[in-house]
């Protein structure tokens, strides 16, 4: 296939072309990505987290600037909310990357969440497909930044970074669902602000606590997340940052490899059932509309109370996907 | 969805002008109309411009300018995506131009001019009627 050679030699046009085709869901792309998938597992994913404003975007740009520094190739997918009204989407977190943009070795794509919660997007797992495919040797991806329940980037992610800046108040307490639970580091980004060490502190006690939870119920793993203070737009503490990076990288890698496959298993899981429940669904959708409905018919008499969304789901996965019983 | 693939939009500003107020207007006045749109901010090279639209795979590029430095950036940029194959993708002009540089800058493809007055909503039509998404690559 033309365009499978195109992404292996790392052609822009063609790549930027596939990632639009994947995230509008061009059924022709999933012979495309089977085609690629052998060619992936080499690049390195790091996700960062985090409230909006926290600073994440100039992070990337910042670790950017160090893993080039070292002759590494980056790719940077960068989430953005879609409006729910409009359907449309601002995305700006590439006005923080200026730097980059003329760095042949920095692909930088910036894609709409489009009605997807969790922080991601449906075609991420497929867009760092593409990129690891491509070649690049680190894949930075950022995500919508709403904080809470913003817990899916751990799945697709092998460092998952989780950014906060001190003055969210007492609302240390506000981060603690979910998000605590998936940083392998944490940043307490502009901390020359009043506050930062009363952050850091909070954040220590937090880990402490839900590490020391999860040990007893057997869960734990022995790696400590650090906590790196940065001001990103001074470039302060960003090689802490990235050092941090690498130690858990090795710690992935080499001192715990069943740490690592345990990361990789999940991501592949996810990626896995996040691709089925797609299909499924779509399968539904068109075996609906083959019984000369829709899902808006069906949704109608619903809501006349003729049926519950419950049975009816039910009963459709019954009649198209079960096998008749031999009596 | 269906067959409706969301336009994808840059709009950017080359050169130094340092007031982005329009260009974040127009952003979100595109943004209401379902669109999704990049915006780079300021200070654009040409070369920054057309990379940015190359790698996001854009169907249009917006080109908001008040310093009057049109005369060069924009033919660089048409030059550009001539060089890159991408002279497919619409590119238009907003902001302060002398009238008599208008013809000038259709001639060499810019496909429209909207100057200080231009109602939102006929930008949007605009958009509508001659910006067409990419058609699939496979």
């Amino acid at each position: 296939m033309e365009i499978v050679d195109q992404v292996l030699k790392g052609d822009v046009r063609a790549v930027a072309r596939l990632l639009r085709d994947i995230d509008d869901q061009v059924p022709s792309t999933r012979s495309i990505l089977k085609e690629l998938y052998p060619h992936t597992g080499k690049a390195y994913v790091i996700g960062f987290t985090g409230p909006p404003g926290a600073g994440k975007s100039t992070l990337v740009d910042q670790i950017t600037a160090y893993y080039r520094k070292l002759g590494k190739t980056v790719a940077i997918i960068a989430i953005d909310p879609t409006s729910p009204f409009s359907g449309g989407a601002i995305l700006g977190d590439r006005i923080r990357m200026q730097r980059h943009f003329l760095d042949k070795d920095v692909f930088i794509r910036s894609v709409a969440t489009r009605g997807h919660f969790g922080g991601l997007t449906k075609s991420t797992h497929d867009m760092i497909t593409v990129f690891d495919a491509m070649g690049k040797d680190i894949i930075i991806v950022e995500t919508v930044g709403v904080g809470q329940g913003e817990v899916e980037i751990a799945d697709c992610a092998h460092t998952t970074i989780v950014v906060t800046v001190p003055g969210l108040g007492d609302d240390i307490q506000a981060i603690k669902a979910g998000i605590m639970e998936i940083g392998n580091i944490f940043v307490v980004n502009k901390a020359d602000r009043e506050g930062a060490k009363k952050t850091v502190q909070e954040l220590r006690n937090l880990l402490e606590m839900g590490r020391k939870f999860r040990m007893d119920i057997g869960e734990g793993d022995d790696w400590e997340p650090p906590i790196v203070e940065t001001q990103a737009h001074k470039g302060i503490g960003i090689e802490e940052l990235c050092e941090a990076i690498e130690r858990h990288r090795a710690y992935l890698t080499t001192q715990k490899p069943e740490q690592f496959r345990k990361v990789m298993l999940k991501r592949t899981l996810h990626q896995f059932s996040e691709t089925l429940k797609d299909e499924l669904f779509k399968e539904m959708v068109k075996r609906i509309e083959r019984r000369g409905e829709s899902l808006e018919t069906i949704a109608e008499r619903i809501f006349q109370k003729e049926l519950d969304p419950y049975s009816v789901s039910r009963q459709l996965i019954r009649e198209e996907f079960v096998q008749h019983e031999e009596n | 969805m269906g067959n409706e693939r969301k336009l994808r939009i840059l709009i950017a500003k080359p050169g130094l002008d340092g007031h982005d107020r329009g260009a974040r207007v127009i952003a979100r006045a595109l943004r209401d109309a379902g669109f999704e749109v990049i915006y780079t901010g300021c200070h654009q090279t040409p070369e920054q411009i057309v990379q940015t639209a190359l790698q996001e795979d854009v169907d249009m590029i917006g080109l908001s300018i008040l310093s009057g430095a049109h005369n060069y950036s924009f033919p660089r940029i048409m030059e550009l995506l001539r060089e890159n194959n991408a002279e497919d993708i619409v590119v238009v002009g907003g902001g302060i131009f002398p009238l008599e540089d208008i013809p000038k800058l259709k001639a060499i493809g810019i496909k429209e001019i909207f100057t200080p007055g231009s109602k939102l909503e006929d930008i949007v039509k605009w958009v509508r009627e001659n910006v067409k998404p990419r058609k699939a690559a496979a």
